[in-house]
């Protein structure tokens, strides 16, 4: 079954790099097709990292646990979109303009906000794979907790792009906190459930 | 008597004359892209204005003017929506018909004008001007209009007229946009008198030769080429005459990334915005160096000398 399941959902989610390459030979993506590509992008990396953080929790409250083989993939996917929304900038925005790409990514916010978000994805997707996991051991899950900052970071700006910071990046803001503050609850609840290591009892 | 107190441009003023000779070419183009959205049925509710009377073009012979659906289906038009798209999808709620627009503060004759009789006695004249948006990107728009100035001379502004203030209708139930929020409505921009009153602020009510989609702004708009779009208010209910300068609307909401002048400047860059260059659409590259007041300096320059725009952006 996952033999079928998991290639449909690898195409499934070219779907949307396909609708863009589509729309860019047919003009379907509006009179700012740059921006059409620049917004879709990074919707989908947005939406990827939501994904995978989701990937945890839904594990742990429905005990399906065969959902934590595709955790890998959307995580990937994250950063496949990502480094699309990225190049979009670089080629789209500045043209290769590199001296003024070092002078934009400081000084703008939300732009250092989505850089930042960008860069913490490389080690994470560079040591996803089965030799690095081995190699890593236990700090492998340290490392890829940088996850959760990235996600925060893009969040970030999402809400500093916009010019009114109303709808959509209000909306990725919730879910986000939402699944982090899943995995602090979480946390919490097994250090208080782990014996010998009770928070002391008040008098009783 | 105002028709001939009304400043006129010459059109040799603005654009070299070989361009300007062009115009026919430009107009036959033109109308050849209205008529197809029209027989699209992009254009259904509009209707001619037959009496235009000049075509002024102030932009250079290789800019190509925008065509009609990329400049009715792109649009920053909060009230209905903050999507590009959106304003085109629900402008046609908003009713334009009839329309009155309040002239009034400090000022001799204020009055309430239905929108025919307060266009009525000018001559229609067609005007292609760059359009560049705070957002990096910039067409090429004929629009159809009169001067702001021929209006504002009807209601004889006082001394202690210094500023122009204009705002847009307020129709939450014809407004989806309204009801998520966003800015403090209802939307207000304002002008210095002299930029108010000078002769390319121009008050449009059409594009392409038909009168003006919603989403662009129906049934009478703001156009002021040498600013960031915002500045020019969409759907004008009141023009006010003040003697200060007048909070707009996205100052209001974040005065770091906006000022009052606004002025095409790609030496200014506060802190959202990188202004350097623009895209010119449809294009996919934002290649094209932003020009100093959107390459009208030669004409409003001389407002500004003094004044340092970095401080007063």
């Amino acid at each position: 079954m996952r033999r079928i399941i998991k290639p449909l959902a690898f195409l499934a989610a070219l779907l949307p790099v396909a609708w863009l390459v589509w729309g860019i030979f047919q003009g379907t993506l509006g009179a700012n097709p740059a921006e059409t590509i620049q917004l879709q992008t990074g919707r989908w990396a947005l939406k990827f990292l939501v994904l995978t953080l989701a990937v945890t929790p839904v594990r742990r409250l429905t005990g399906w646990n065969t959902v934590i083989q595709y955790r890998r993939m959307l995580g990937l996917f994250a950063f496949f979109y990502a480094s699309l929304h990225f190049t979009s900038y670089i080629v789209l925005d500045q043209f290769f303009d590199w001296g003024a790409i070092v002078r934009d990514v400081p000084k703008r916010p939300f732009i250092l906000m989505g850089f930042t978000a960008f860069v913490l994805l490389i080690p994470l997707a560079v040591t996803s794979t089965k030799g690095w996991i081995r190699r890593l051991g236990r700090r492998w899950q340290a490392l890829h907790r940088l996850i959760y900052v990235s996600a925060i970071c893009a969040t970030i700006h999402f809400i500093w792009k916009v010019k009114v910071a109303t709808g959509d990046p209000t909306v990725y803001a919730t879910i986000v906190a939402a699944l982090l503050g899943f995995r602090v609850a979480w946390s919490v609840r097994k250090r208080i459930q782990r014996p010998g290591r009770t928070v002391p009892q008040s008098a009783a | 008597m105002l028709i001939k107190n009304a400043p006129e441009i010459r059109a040799s003023e603005i654009t070299d004359e070989s361009h300007y000779l062009r115009r026919r070419e430009f107009i036959r183009l033109a109308t050849g892209v209205a008529f197809g959205a029209l027989a699209a049925g992009k254009a259904e509710a509009q209707t001619p204005l037959p009496n235009i009377t000049k075509h002024i073009v102030t932009t250079a012979a290789d800019e190509k003017v925008n065509s009609f659906q990329d400049i009715t289906s792109y649009n920053n038009y909060y009230e209905f929506g903050m999507g590009k798209n959106d304003p085109q999808r629900y402008a046609g709620r908003l009713k334009i018909s009839p329309w009155t627009v309040k002239i009034d503060g400090a000022c001799a004759k204020p009055a309430d004008y239905h929108i025919e009789d307060l266009i009525k006695p000018f001559e229609l004249e067609e005007r292609v001007y760059r359009h560049r948006c705070v957002e990096a990107w910039s067409m090429v728009i004929p629009w159809v209009g009169i001067p702001l100035a021929s209006v504002l001379k009807l209601a004889e502004p006082t001394s202690k007229a210094t500023f122009v203030e204009f705002t847009t209708v307020l129709r939450p139930t014809e407004m989806p946009g309204l009801s998520s929020g966003g800015l403090n409505w209802p939307y207000t921009e304002g002008l210095r008198l002299d930029e108010a009153m000078h002769p390319l602020t121009l008050l449009a009510v059409g594009l392409y030769g038909k009168t003006l989609m919603n989403q662009n702004g129906a049934p009478i708009r703001l156009v002021v080429p040498w600013k960031y779009g915002f500045k020019g208010a969409k759907s004008i209910v009141r023009i006010r005459f003040v003697s200060k300068m007048p909070v707009t609307s996205w100052v209001e909401e974040n005065p770091d990334w906006y000022g009052f002048y606004s002025n095409v400047n790609p030496n200014v860059n506060p802190v959202r915005w990188d202004q350097s260059r623009e895209r010119r659409l449809p294009g996919f590259f934002a290649t094209r160096k932003t020009e100093l007041f959107n390459g009208y300096g030669e004409q409003v320059g001389s407002m500004y000398s003094g004044m340092d725009l970095k401080k007063f952006y």
